[in-house]
Formats: structure tokens, C-alpha cells, sequence
């Protein structure tokens, strides 16, 4: 049975270009670059220019610190600069961030609050999931060291005010970290265009491998390593870095951004039609997020009466990959916090999130299979109609 | 009338989402206009979901009130 994938928002399939540059690099960059032997410098040259492109395409001033994942960018980000402001004697000990936030952001907030005693300020969102510019700065205080604000929303793609923030910043001296892992590689940013000082992003997020994360760093933004060990990446982030999987996310970086236009406005044609026919084919259906100035790529509804893992169960047997953040879904049992934040059902959830490589028929296929899942589920709970 | 009345009562006690809703649901459908439905749930996520129905139905939504013994008490008016 042919399969669609539709959780994009969570990892694209591997780019063809970056498995081939994997296994090219794979092949020859096995030595630690920052040994100074023959196979050393082979890896050091891969990795120089995996890292020139991730820095000229987004701006990054400052370079490119390569981490494990997304999340280690954004601890790297949150706890980072914390850690490299207590070491240059800066007294700030406040940051800002919002409700809708991945929860990557929340815990490293949480931990820099519970663990290293900053004060943390979580600017609430409106219902379609936005985080207002004017709440954010009116958060700002003087002794606060950094914003930590994402580009768009992981589960309904709302896009956040970032670039009026940053302004705002720059005028107090605080940092802004933008999350941008929903975005790199799909929406041409840059840390100008942003206002970010620091920006993360995740390579599975735009075709590139597992395991490789980024954080580009602009003039003003200063990280120090979490973990100690080493000098490498300029005493910000310790450890070997993978380069075969680097350079196999820099050449997906690159494809990427190279097919940028046209990803983009396939995937914002597939996106109006599911926001379309949707709440057009299922009564009680709930539509999240804005739908102009959102992510291409992200359609999020909730079903009424329906349990968000049976729907993707359900619809994983009949051939389509999604992501249900609803509370009955997840194993805590805590109802998903962005859906709560914007006072939105939490159950039922699912986020179709859609790729370049899904056509106009998987989109059609995919509504027939919803219309007939949902409609089926209420039958079984003795509610449908 | 108490402030306590309540004409039907929803037990979704211990029962993950969305069965409050839909428990909620089936009750009022069978309810007269005017009535006053009671939930009693210890799913947090009924918090969110209960005033949600009520604006997607169509139905009033009354008061949240917490349970002494853990959970809480939606109150919901029929109105069509």
C-alpha cells in the first residue's frame, strides 16, 4: 500500500542530495578534524564548508555552532547564554518567552528558573496561537538578559512577531533567541530578517539527517558550551562533531533553500485546500491557527468527540503518517499546552503537516480517509449523526 | 431552585477525554431547554474542552468549580 507522509512538522524524509552527500562524506571524513594529520584536515574541510554554508545562508555573523539535535541548540540558546553572562559578570537574571512555545524552550526555561534562580516572564498567546509583539516588550524589564520567542508555532504554525521584537531588544540590550526549527529551510530566514541574535534550527526539519542541530549566532550573541571538555566550536560546544551528518545537512540546507519558492507555494496550496474542504466535509470541527502569514506546511483541527490516537492509528492503517497532540495521545495525559494556551479542543487533535513531495490526490485521498475515520469514531462512541 | 440544582448529573469521574465530552453530550441532547447539566471530571483537559463544546453547540456555559476530592464540576444550560 502506498504511504503518504503528513508529519513534516516533525521530520522530512531524507532529501536524496543528503544521503548521497552523507555517503560520499561518510567515506572520507572519519577522522577528527581538529587533529592535524592528512584525514584530519579531509574532515576539517568538510566540516569548514558545511559550516560556510549554514552561515552565509542564514546570516550568521557570528557562525555556526553544530549540536545533536534541536532541543540541544535550544538548551544551548536558553542555558548558554545564561551561562556565558554569569561568566562575563552581566547581573541580568530575567528572560521572556511564551506559552505556545515548544516544549524544548519551556523545559530549558523552566530549568534556568528552577535550577539557576532567573526570574522567567511566559507571555500568553491569543486564541489562533499568535504571541503579541506589544505583551512581549511590555515583558522586557532591565535586568532581562533574553527573549526566547519561535519563528512559527510547531503545532498550528501561527508565525510570531519576532522582527518587532528584536528591535525592541536591541534598544535594551537583551538577546533574542528565535526557535526557527519549523522554518530553516522553508521559509528563507536569515537572523537579519528575524531580529535574532541567536537562532535554532534542526536538520531533520528541512530533508537533512537525524542527529544534527544548529544554532546560528549573530554579532551579539554570546553562548558558552554546556558541557566541558574540549575547546571545539570555539569553546561553545564540546564533543566530535559528526561531520558526514553535517555535511549531509548543509547540502540539504542548501537544496532547500535552492527550492525554496517553489516548496513554498505548493505547500500553501495544499495547506488552503485541507483548511478548505476539512470543516467543509466534517461537522464540529474545530480549524486552528491563522490562515494568511502562517506556515505553508501546517493544518491543525480538532474533531469533537473523537480520541486523537485512535484518529492516527486509524489513519496510519489506511496509509497516512500524522501527529495528534491531543491529550489522550500523549503518555503524561496533560492536554497538549499550546492547544490550551489558545483555549482551543484539545482532543481529536491532529496536525497534517505537508511536504513538497505530497501531491494535490494525497490531499483528497487523506480528506476521504478523515471524513470516513471521524465519521466512523462518533459512530462508535454513539455520537455520530 | 438551589444554587446547587442541577437536573442531570454527568459522572465522568477517572474517564480520559474525550468521554466527558461526549458523556456531556448525550445527556443534553436528551435534556429539556433550560436544564442544567452537571460534569463531574478529573481530566484536566476537560477544562478546556467543556467551554469549547458549549461555544461550538451552541449550549451556555455555567461555572467551573473545584471538587473537594479531587476533579472538578462543569455547569452547563441547555439552550437548543
Amino acid at each position: 500500500m502506498s504511504r503518504v507522509h503528513l508529519d513534516h512538522a516533525s521530520t522530512w524524509p531524507l532529501r536524496p542530495e543528503s544521503a548521497a552527500a552523507y555517503r560520499d562524506a561518510a567515506a572520507v571524513a572519519w577522522a577528527d578534524p581538529s587533529r592535524g594529520y592528512r584525514e584530519a584536515r579531509a574532515a576539517r574541510d568538510l566540516l569548514d564548508r558545511a559550516t560556510e554554508t549554514a552561515t552565509d545562508t542564514l546570516g550568521a555573523t557570528d557562525g555556526i555552532v553544530w549540536t545533536a539535535s534541536g532541543t540541544e541548540a535550544i538548551h544551548l540558546a536558553v542555558l548558554g547564554s545564561a551561562r556565558a553572562a554569569v561568566r562575563r559578570g552581566d547581573p541580568r537574571r530575567h528572560v521572556v518567552t511564551s506559552a505556545v512555545e515548544h516544549s524544548a524552550v519551556l523545559g530549558a526555561c523552566e530549568r534556568l528558573h528552577d535550577e539557576h534562580g532567573f526570574d522567567l516572564t511566559v507571555v500568553d498567546a491569543t486564541a489562533s496561537g499568535e504571541v503579541d509583539a506589544e505583551a512581549v516588550i511590555a515583558a522586557l524589564r532591565p535586568d532581562t538578559l533574553a527573549v526566547h520567542l519561535q519563528h512559527a508555532n510547531h503545532e498550528v504554525g501561527a508565525i510570531q512577531p519576532t522582527h518587532e521584537v528584536g528591535v525592541a531588544c536591541r534598544e535594551r540590550g537583551a538577546l533574542l533567541h528565535v526557535d526557527a526549527c519549523q522554518t530553516v529551510g522553508q521559509l528563507g530566514v536569515t537572523l537579519g530578517q528575524l531580529g535574532a541574535d541567536l537562532l535554532s534550527a534542526s536538520a531533520v526539519k528541512f530533508g537533512g539527517p537525524s542527529g544534527v542541530g544548529l544554532l546560528a549566532i549573530g554579532e551579539r550573541g554570546r553562548v558558552r558550551a554546556l558541557l566541558d571538555g574540549d575547546d571545539r566550536q570555539r569553546r561553545r560546544r564540546s564533543g566530535l562533531e559528526p561531520v558526514p551528518a553535517i555535511a549531509a545537512s548543509a547540502v540539504a540546507l542548501a537544496v532547500a533553500t535552492a527550492n525554496l519558492d517553489t516548496e513554498r507555494s505548493h505547500r500553501e496550496l495544499l495547506r488552503r485546500r485541507l483548511r478548505e474542504l476539512l470543516p467543509r466535509r466534517v461537522a464540529d470541527l474545530q480549524v486552528h491557527g491563522p490562515l494568511a502569514d502562517a506556515h505553508p506546511g501546517i493544518v491543525a483541527v480538532s474533531a469533537l468527540y473523537v480520541e486523537g490516537e485512535a484518529l492516527v492509528t486509524e489513519l496510519d492503517a489506511a496509509g497516512f503518517a500524522v501527529h495528534s497532540g491531543s491529550s489522550c495521545a500523549t503518555t503524561s495525559g496533560e492536554p497538549s499546552h499550546v492547544l490550551v494556551a489558545m483555549g482551543a479542543l484539545t482532543h481529536g487533535h491532529v496536525r497534517v503537516s505537508v511536504g513538497p513531495s505530497n501531491s494535490e490526490d494525497d490531499i483528497e485521498a487523506f480528506v476521504e480517509a478523515f471524513v470516513e475515520t471521524v465519521t466512523r469514531l462518533r459512530e462508535t462512541a454513539g455520537v455520530g449523526r | 431552585m438551589t444554587a446547587d440544582h442541577a437536573d442531570h448529573v454527568v459522572d465522568a469521574l477517572g474517564r480520559a477525554c474525550p468521554i466527558p465530552v461526549i458523556e456531556l453530550a448525550k445527556v443534553v441532547e436528551t435534556a429539556a431547554i433550560g436544564d442544567i447539566v452537571e460534569v463531574l471530571s478529573d481530566d484536566p483537559a476537560s477544562k478546556v474542552d467543556v467551554p469549547v463544546w458549549c461555544r461550538m453547540r451552541g449550549q451556555r456555559f455555567l461555572s467551573q468549580t473545584e471538587r473537594p476530592d479531587g476533579g472538578w464540576a462543569f455547569r452547563v444550560t441547555k439552550l437548543r
